[in-house]
């Protein structure tokens, strides 16, 4: 079965690289723009895992993963989040939400393809 | 994001850089596993993006790249010298696809350099035969591995089940799961998680290819202990790690080659525009200050206060953000003193020491020319043919040494060798030659020394393909000067020679002394000034020339600007003197009025004035005003070469 891979970034050349990498290995990409809506995203979609920036207008990143996390019926979903910065303190605060993983940017497509394969399976 | 294939571009610089310093690395540390997995993993990244974003040529060229070197990392070839020269020949033919940017065609010439070069690097690689792998030998051993989850771990995504799998695919696993730790059925959250796994894996993989499976896991607790006393990785393997002791390793995780940095990237124009903002802000507030100064009203004077200290916060900020550490030129010159000492035949290793120190990035990147220049100078000239070492009993290995220390306003850069030392005779010879010094004149050595940064100076018998290319230790002073640096020079025969530059920490921004002369402003920078005193009137007489002045039992020679300037002689009494410290001599400027410390910013000259000898350039007093910044280094000079009066 096509797994769906959420991604949620406000920087649209992210949410494309993201496709563009994950598309020809069979999975379905969809695509929100900040955390608000991939918040709505993920409640229509099901995803069967998310990928998502940290700093987003409306709703970030950490805030967005507190929300999903806070709902039971998002258990065991796979979320990770995409830092620039390689901060600690971001990933910490991105883990104690809820995230499953990161992925420092920059990446490329193996780095992702390959978090995606470990988190997935 | 920027055009992606300019971030691609830039990282690719990095990724190439990376190459390069762990393939020096490697040689000198051939059975290091650990780096040949960062050749392998630059490489492997620079294939992925390269393809993505349209670089194809590069790509195809590093695919075969790796898969060379695949055969290190698999243990059927060696590292070898040869090895390591074919392979940074490739991180330069790579370097040149990239300058070629994307979706471009190599032409012929660099397509058959290509191929030349992926040809010698299948050569290397299969001659040595099979099995005769030095790269840390990759024999199984035994790993305990003791792994509790995070008790959310279940929530947040984990799944136990392709950890396993994932930790299987390493070699041969055999674990079981302890429920000892689960709460009782009435306390339990069905989605806590309170297992705990203990795991023994039996592997030829390496310590990280484990640690790599647990990366997202370090929440939890992890203990992985080698079963087995492997001598090879005695040293780190062996050690018990604990959840805590793992976590710095989430940043290496990008690749142990990339630098840690938990930074963002900006543009260095924003930097630049940035500080012109701030340059016009401290204009300003100079301005605002004035203004509240003449109307003496309290509270705008306060708040005019309160301006200057943020704007003065601002400024150290905003200049902490322009620093960037040395290593960062350092990292460059591994690869120049290697280059170098095989192609003059004389065994050479460059050390560096303070790589941390940081220094403002215009200044770091105008220094790349001079080190390069000056690490040429050390090995083609300083350090001895191997014969000669050996005769003089010295290693046959010379050293280089990359020095750089903050001291006050300064940073302090040196490159010293273990070599020969400066011939001081050669060098009075030369300079007579030349016509730099008189026969007659009695110089110290340390005189004579610095006479090698003067133009048109070169003792080089046979001016020898590496250094002496029309630059001389006169290009070095001069970019150093233009920095607004001395360079000094100290050298013992047969022990080697260190050449010393010392640089203000940045350029945008500096602490000044505003003086006045004659009718104008001048801004002698504060980092040089030492005292100012007053001038005794019995030197007042004095109109020109040099003379001597007696402070506190030294003598200390001194010049009057006026004079130097050609301004008219000052009428006024009790004129100041400014005294600057100069490659380590002091000298006295005498002023007519010493007005304060002045916040200066550093606007450059027009074109037109930029030829004048002295001037570092002009700011903007806080009346809107000019003053010009005097660069005192060549002033003194100036001043000494002036004819001497008799005292």
């Amino acid at each position: 079965m096509t797994k769906t891979i959420l991604t949620v970034d406000d920087s649209r050349s992210i949410r494309d690289m993201i496709a563009f990498a994950l598309e020809p290995q069979g999975y379905r990409v969809v695509k929100a723009e900040d955390g608000k809506d991939g918040l709505a995203k993920a409640r229509a979609e099901r995803p069967d895992m998310i990928v998502t920036d940290l700093n987003m207008p409306v709703m970030n990143g950490i805030e967005m993963i507190r929300e999903l996390r806070a709902d039971a019926s998002f258990n065991g979903l796979p979320i990770v989040m995409l830092t620039t910065e390689a901060q600690k303190e971001k990933m910490l605060e991105g883990k104690q939400a809820g995230a499953t993983g990161w992925i420092v940017k920059p990446f490329d497509e193996a780095k992702i393809t390959g978090v995606v394969a470990k988190l997935l399976g | 994001m920027s055009n992606p294939s300019d971030t691609f571009a830039q990282e690719a610089e990095e990724l190439l850089q990376s190459l390069e310093q762990s393939l020096l690395e490697l040689e000198g540390a051939p059975g290091n596993a650990t780096l040949v997995d960062a050749v392998f993993r630059a490489l492997h990244t620079l294939k992925g993006s390269g393809d993505m974003f349209g670089f194809s040529a590069l790509a195809r060229f590093t695919h075969h790249f790796e898969t060379a070197f695949d055969q290190v990392r698999e243990g059927r070839a060696r590292v070898s010298h040869e090895l390591i020269a074919v392979a940074l020949a490739s991180r330069d033919h790579l370097a040149a696809l990239l300058a070629l940017g994307a979706e471009a065609v190599a032409d012929a010439g660099i397509a058959a350099e290509g191929h030349a070069l992926l040809a010698r690097l299948n050569a290397v690689v299969e001659e040595q035969p099979a099995g005769a792998a030095n790269v840390e030998a990759r024999a199984t051993r035994t790993w305990h591995i003791r792994f509790r989850p995070a008790t959310n771990a279940l929530r947040n995504g984990f799944r136990p089940d392709l950890l396993l799998a994932e930790l299987a695919e390493l070699g041969r696993l055999d674990w079981s799961c302890s429920d000892e730790l689960v709460p009782a059925i009435e306390d339990l959250d069905a989605s806590d998680c309170w297992l705990v796994w203990e795991m023994t894996l039996e592997t030829s993989g390496s310590r990280e290819a484990i640690d790599d499976v647990f990366l997202f896991l370090q929440d939890g607790e992890i203990d992985i202990t080698a079963a087995d006393e492997a001598p090879a990785e005695a040293e780190t393997g062996d050690e018990p790690v604990t959840a805590d002791k793992v976590e710095p390793q989430l940043e290496t995780s990008a690749g142990p080659a990339a630098p840690k940095s938990d930074s963002v990237r900006v543009q260095s124009h924003r930097l630049d525009e940035l500080m012109d903002q701030l340059g016009e802000l401290v204009i300003a507030q100079a301005r605002l200050r004035r203004i509240s100064d003449e109307l003496g009203d309290t509270t705008l004077g306060e708040t005019a206060e309160e301006i200057e200290r943020l704007v003065t916060g601002l400024r150290d900020a905003t200049l902490s953000i322009r620093m960037l550490p040395i290593s960062l030129v350092f990292g460059k010159f591994r690869r120049v003193v290697r280059d170098l000492s095989e192609e003059l035949g004389k065994p050479a290793q460059l050390v560096t020491e303070g790589d941390e120190t940081e220094v403002d990035k215009n200044v770091i990147d105008s220094l790349t020319e001079p080190l390069v220049h000056l690490i040429r100078n050390a090995i083609d000239h300083g350090i001895e043919t191997p014969e000669t070492r050996a005769a003089a009993g010295k290693p046959a290995a010379a050293r280089v040494t990359l020095r750089a220390r903050q001291a006050g306003g300064e940073v302090l850069i040196s490159v010293t060798d273990n070599g020969g030392g400066l011939d001081a005779d050669a060098i009075r010879r030369r300079a007579i030659e030349r016509k730099l010094i008189a026969a007659t004149d009695d110089l110290s050595e340390e005189a004579l020394y610095q006479l090698i940064f003067e133009p048109g100076f070169s003792t080089a018998k046979a001016l020898s393909s590496v250094s002496g290319r029309g630059v001389g230790m006169d290009a070095v002073r001069r970019v150093i000067e233009d920095l607004r640096g001395t360079v000094e020079v100290r050298s013992r025969t047969g022990i080697g020679t260190e050449v010393t530059l010392r640089l203000p920490l940045t350029l945008a921004i500096i602490d000044g002394l505003l003086v006045r002369v004659g009718e104008g402003s001048f801004v002698l920078p504060l980092a040089s000034v030492e005292e100012c005193v007053e001038l005794p009137e019995d030197e007042e007489a004095r109109q020109s020339g040099r003379s001597i002045l007696r402070i506190r039992d030294q003598l200390v020679p001194f010049v009057a600007l006026d004079t130097q300037f050609g301004f008219p002689p000052s009428d006024r009494k009790r004129r100041r003197v400014a005294i600057v410290s100069v490659e380590g001599r002091r000298v006295g400027l005498v002023v007519d009025d010493v007005l304060g410390q002045h916040q200066t910013v550093v606007k450059p000259l027009s074109a037109y004035h930029r030829g004048i000898e002295g001037l570092a350039g002009g700011t903007i007093l806080g009346d809107g005003s000019v003053a010009l910044i005097l660069e005192v280094a060549t002033l003194v000079r100036r001043a000494q070469s002036a004819p001497r009066i008799a005292a």
